[in-house]
């Protein structure tokens, strides 16, 4: 050993460490993906809130979710699939262009453990939310929705960055909040606050520092 | 701490690949090729080698008719790395 000078060993140390990330996390998300998500979130809700207040209005003031017709129903199950299959879109684009610079393979066992994961607690909530519109418990849904993500996101963090932890335990106290305080009409703002806002300061947050 | 250094982990492989057992439980052989980026041969060796010190495991099945090789660091494999690890960090901080 005593042939090596500083810099091969150094070297060594810092390749060790990256071939252990490599090798266990999925290390290739980009805080891009975090921005365009709360953006493409914060344009749906804007959406929704505009389509809730036009037919609410027409119906005569005062919104009460025994109001909220089957048509403006549809329409809010429209807007969000659209927000999920944006969102999905730009985060799969940021995190292939992060993937080919880091020279990880976009779908090897740490991807995989990842997305399976993120996958089980999301696809509980997706079901639970069905059931709770199905049982006309619409302001439920928004408080599920950031509930169960919370829960996906802090699951998956063994498998990525360790941020994504933290991220998880905010969107699970805001669920809980809007739980506790669901007043009609609230459920958008949580979510707003949730999926937008908060998706775009933990995203530029981890775009610096991963920069 | 400089006996510690241990004379079976100095090549840039071996230390490649004991790496990545001590944070993963099985991992393939193709998966190790893939992130350390050697030649099948070069790795052969390395493993093989490893495998005699009783460093590592190797368990072989088939899947439908494939072989597939996987590695597993052993009890003494990971503390001897740890120690090499530690050893190496040492030597580092004392050349500051």
């Amino acid at each position: 050993m005593d042939n090596f000078s500083k810099e091969e060993q150094l070297q060594q140390l810092s390749e060790i460490r990256s071939l252990m990330e490599r090798s266990s996390r999925f290390i290739s998300l980009s805080g891009l993906s975090g921005v365009s998500a709360g953006f493409t979130a914060l344009i749906g809700s804007a959406i929704a809130y505009w389509r809730i207040e036009i037919h609410t209005s027409a119906a005569g003031g005062y919104s009460r979710y025994s109001q909220y017709t089957n048509s403006l129903l549809l329409e809010l199950i429209f807007i969000a699939i659209g927000i999920l299959v944006l969102a999905l879109s730009f985060g799969a684009f940021f995190t292939l262009r992060e993937s080919k610079k880091q020279g990880q393979s976009i779908w090897d066992k740490s991807s995989q453990q990842l997305l399976g994961s993120l996958l089980i607690p999301l696809v509980t909530g997706g079901l639970f939310c069905l059931l709770l519109l199905e049982h006309g418990i619409l302001g439920m849904i928004a408080p599920a929705t950031l509930i169960f993500y919370g829960l996906a996101l802090v699951n998956a963090s063994k498998y990525t960055l360790n941020d994504i932890r933290s991220l998880g335990f905010c969107q699970i106290i805001l669920g809980l909040l809007n739980a506790k305080f669901m007043v009609v009409g609230n459920g958008i703002l949580f979510w707003t606050i949730g999926f937008g806002i908060m998706h775009i300061v933990y995203g530029i947050y981890m775009h610096y520092k991963y920069k | 701490m400089i006996e510690n250094l241990n004379k079976v982990f100095e090549s840039r492989v071996r230390l490649g690949i004991m790496s990545i057992l001590m944070v993963n439980e099985w991992v393939e052989f193709k998966a190790l090729k893939g992130l350390l980026k050697v030649t099948d041969g070069n790795l052969a060796s390395h493993l093989s080698a490893l495998e005699k010190k009783e460093l590592l495991l190797v368990h072989k099945e088939f899947v439908g008719k494939k072989p597939r090789t996987t590695y597993n660091a052993t009890a003494e494999g990971r503390s001897l790395f740890k120690k090499h690890l530690s050893a190496l960090e040492a030597l580092i901080n004392k050349e500051k």
